[in-house]
């Protein structure tokens, strides 16, 4: 009898103990609505995807393994129309029209990451104007970013044709995600290297001074350039201007009196 | 001559009016009677391309006066400051006094942004307005006997400026400049032995240091401007003493200026030209945005960012720089980074091409006379050649110096365009220099044709036999003039080797060289004989010769 007061009791503690470690998330996520998306964005895989990243997400020569990165970078890759890439020529896949719609990036989304954990689609608490530090975001900008996506975030040149491309228009979550997945030639700043906060700093810092409501305080920004867009500007139109002026001039010159 | 005594008893009882009276007190103790009488009247040829030079001047002087207003609030310090101005995206920013300063001017001081931004388009303009006015001097001969002096002159106002232009553009100590004053900290660095000893001197100490804004700012305002304004009263003074040089025309001779007096044309066109180019820098400065400092933030060495070039005019050094390859040899502890070493020899080695050219021509011509005339490009194919061969050669430079621009935007690799620099700097220039000279004896042909033959008038016109002919109008006196105007020289030869007494001299090597070159300038690959009066009267004479 003792015994097996002794084993009910040894039984309770370790399943309560199991209870209170077991990883509970994964557990939940096996539900049928959840279930049903992976299924639905394993089909969307398999028309668009699977041709490079295998059939499973394993990768194959043409394509990366998609195991473990996660959801955010489905979203960033499809959203800005990255991927499905068409074609692997060229130094770097560009930014073209996204075909699919937000549901059926969701759905691919989540069936990538059923395949292994990655950082997920981030939120708009976590990439909101609210609470950032703009100067702060300037700073950690130039720090971190500038010298690939200039100054401002115009965007520069890699090696080999690859490039840093212009933020001016990209949508703060996909920033975000840019930043917390590493597209392409991009390095990834996880959150360990830099944090919720900051990266919501770098954005509210990019909306400031590269955003729609932007006022350029000197008057046309010339592409934002640097010296390169400006001294091609002081040529063509300053001095072009100038010698305008001066053929004006020469050409109406004091007439002689005729005696 | 009939004097009334009305006028008599007015000098004797009245005074003279209030001008005449002004003017006699101020010639009496400055003497500017003579000196008016001497340059009122003085004659100024006609030409828009006369006016170059003008543009300089002025764009000068609208930077001097714009500097003046900001230097009023200007703080040529580097002690660190929190900012805490108007601009939001930089509250808070740690930066130096400089970069606050200038950032009050920007956004807190009246009218300081717009006046920075006439002050920096000016320069841009300015550097931009003396090459264009030294290609015009290059180009039309302007620069031969007895103006070589000025040429060189001019060239240093040239060479000056880019330092001006250089030690202004880094004195807001953004992130920027500051890349650009690194920059010249890796310069000094590569020179051999002394390379530390000149960085240490110039930054006060280890770099960035406490000391380059004050010390740039002094150079920036007082030493360089001081330097230029004095080479450009001088350059003035001696375009007045050898008169303006004019393009040959009917009555204008090497030994006349034929044109308008100063007074009151020119200083009525020139006052109103300077307007005109203050009004053309303000309105550019009102519409475009230039080194937007606030963009860029405040400079730190752990900083950098990527399109960090220097102005347009330094441009060809940053381009000398980026496409070297990175050479360097390690001899006995001691490193030679020749990749950064080699671009700024020959930087200077660019510049002082064009510094020497009068003299090597003249050498090489052999020609001592006096020019008041211009030459057209054209009938001087080889000068022609050189000069586009170097102005090919500093625009490729200028593509090395922005390659990352033209890959982003041409869709290129970055790798690619600097091979095309590397090649392209010795190949272009070779190929510009003989199409130069194709073009400039074909378009001699063409004035040749032009004279012999006439003007090409359209109209055709069917013989009666069924035969099609272009009529031909004759040019005017005027223009048969002026098209066989200038004068061809023979190329100088080796003198005898030979004397009288049949001894042999050494013929040197120079001596060789110069002939051959000679012969590059006058040779008859080099110039199409010129229509003489004999062929014209010959062509013209005869009956339905067209």
């Amino acid at each position: 009898m003792a015994a097996v007061v002794v084993l009910l009791i040894a039984l309770a503690a370790i399943g309560g103990l199991y209870s209170a470690v077991a990883p509970t998330g994964q557990a939940k996520a096996d539900e049928s609505a959840q279930s049903l998306t992976i299924t639905e964005g394993q089909r969307l895989y398999s028309v668009g995807c699977a041709s490079c990243h295998g059939t499973g997400g394993q990768g194959s020569s043409d394509g990366p393994s998609l195991v473990g990165v996660g959801a955010a970078a489905v979203d960033f890759q499809v959203s800005t129309g990255r991927m499905p890439a068409a074609t692997a020529q060229g130094a770097q896949i560009p930014k073209k029209r996204n075909i699919y719609s937000q549901a059926q990036i969701d759905q691919l989304a989540t069936y990538i990451a059923s395949l292994g954990t990655g950082p997920s689609v981030p939120t708009e608490a976590q990439y909101g104007p609210e609470g950032a530090d703009i100067a702060k975001g300037g700073e950690l900008f130039r720090t971190n970013c500038a010298q690939c996506h200039n100054f401002t975030g115009h965007g520069g040149a890699l090696t080999h044709g690859k490039f840093a491309p212009d933020l001016e228009g990209v949508a703060p979550k996909h920033i975000y995600e840019a930043m917390q997945t590493g597209p392409q030639n991009m390095p990834s700043f996880p959150d360990t290297t830099m944090s919720e906060k900051n990266k919501k700093d770098i954005i509210a810092y990019l909306d400031a001074v590269n955003g729609d409501d932007t006022v350029e305080p000197g008057g046309l920004s010339l592409g934002g350039l640097g010296p390169v867009s400006e001294g091609l500007f002081a040529w063509i139109f300053g001095l072009g201007a100038l010698i305008a002026v001066a053929v004006w001039v020469a050409a109406r010159t004091a007439k002689a009196k005729k005696s | 001559m009939s004097t009334t005594p009305n006028t008599d008893a007015r000098s004797s009882r009245e005074k003279a009016p209030a001008g005449e009276r002004v003017a006699d007190w101020a010639d009496g103790r400055l003497g500017i009677y003579s000196l008016a009488k001497a340059n009122m009247r003085k004659i100024f040829p006609d030409h828009w391309s006369f006016m170059l030079g003008e543009v300089c001047m002025y764009s000068f002087i609208i930077i001097i006066l714009t500097g003046v207003y900001l230097t009023l609030f200007f703080h040529p310090s580097m002690n660190e400051v929190e900012y805490h101005g108007s601009y939001i995206p930089l509250q808070g920013q740690l930066m130096s006094e400089a970069f606050n300063s200038t950032m009050h001017i920007s956004f807190d001081v009246r009218g300081g942004l717009l006046i920075r931004q006439i002050h920096h388009w000016a320069a841009l303009i300015f550097v931009a307005a003396m090459m264009i006015h030294m290609m015009r001097v290059f180009f039309t001969g302007a620069f031969r006997k007895p103006r070589e002096v000025n040429w060189l002159f001019g060239w240093l106002l040239l060479v000056l400026s880019l330092f001006t232009g250089f030690t202004g553009y880094s004195l807001p100590d953004d992130l920027l400049s500051g890349t650009g004053v690194r920059f010249i900290e890796g310069v000094l660095l590569s020179v051999p032995i002394v390379g530390t000893y000149l960085s240490f001197f110039i930054f006060g100490g280890e770099f960035p240091g406490g000391d380059f804004v004050a010390r740039f700012y002094s150079v920036h305002i007082l030493l360089l401007p001081g330097i230029m304004l004095g080479l450009m009263v001088a350059h003035l003074i001696l375009v007045f003493y050898h008169k303006h040089t004019q393009f040959a025309g009917p009555g204008k001779t090497n030994n006349n200026v034929v044109g308008m007096p100063l007074l009151p044309v020119y200083m009525a066109k020139a006052g109103g030209f300077f307007f005109l180019v203050f009004g053309v820098i303000a309105v550019i400065a009102a519409i475009a945005s230039i080194n937007p400092i606030w963009a860029m933030g405040p400079y730190r060495p752990d900083q950098v960012s990527t399109g960090a070039q220097p102005d347009w005019y330094m441009g060809f050094a940053e381009g000398l720089v980026r496409v070297m390859p990175g050479w360097e040899i390690n001899l006995w502890g001691h490193t030679l980074v020749l990749g950064v070493f080699i671009p700024i020899v020959v930087f200077p080695l660019v510049l002082v091409a064009i510094a020497v050219y009068p003299f090597i021509e003249s050498w090489v011509t052999g020609d001592k006379n006096e020019h008041h005339i211009l030459d057209r490009p054209r009938n001087t194919p080889t000068r022609t050649g050189f000069g586009v061969a170097w102005l090919a050669a500093y625009f490729v430079m200028l593509i090395g110096g922005g390659n990352d621009l033209w890959a982003t935007h041409f869709h290129l690799s970055i790798n690619a365009i600097t091979w095309f620099v590397r090649i392209g700097f010795f190949v272009i220039p070779v190929l510009a220099f003989i199409a130069t000279k194709r073009i400039c004896l074909g378009l001699q042909r063409r004035d040749k044709d032009k004279v012999l033959h006439g003007r090409e008038s359209g109209i055709i016109k069917r013989l009666p036999h069924g035969e099609f002919i272009e009529v031909h109008e004759p040019l005017s006196q005027e223009a048969l003039h002026t098209l066989t105007a200038h004068h061809q020289y023979e190329p100088a030869m080796i003198g005898a080797t030979v004397d009288e007494n049949g001894v042999e001299r050494k013929v040197s090597g120079a001596e060789k060289l110069r002939a051959k070159l000679s012969k590059s300038y006058y040779g008859e690959d080099s110039q199409i004989p010129k229509p003489t009066a004999e062929e014209y009267k010959e062509i013209t004479s005869g009956h339905g010769h067209h």
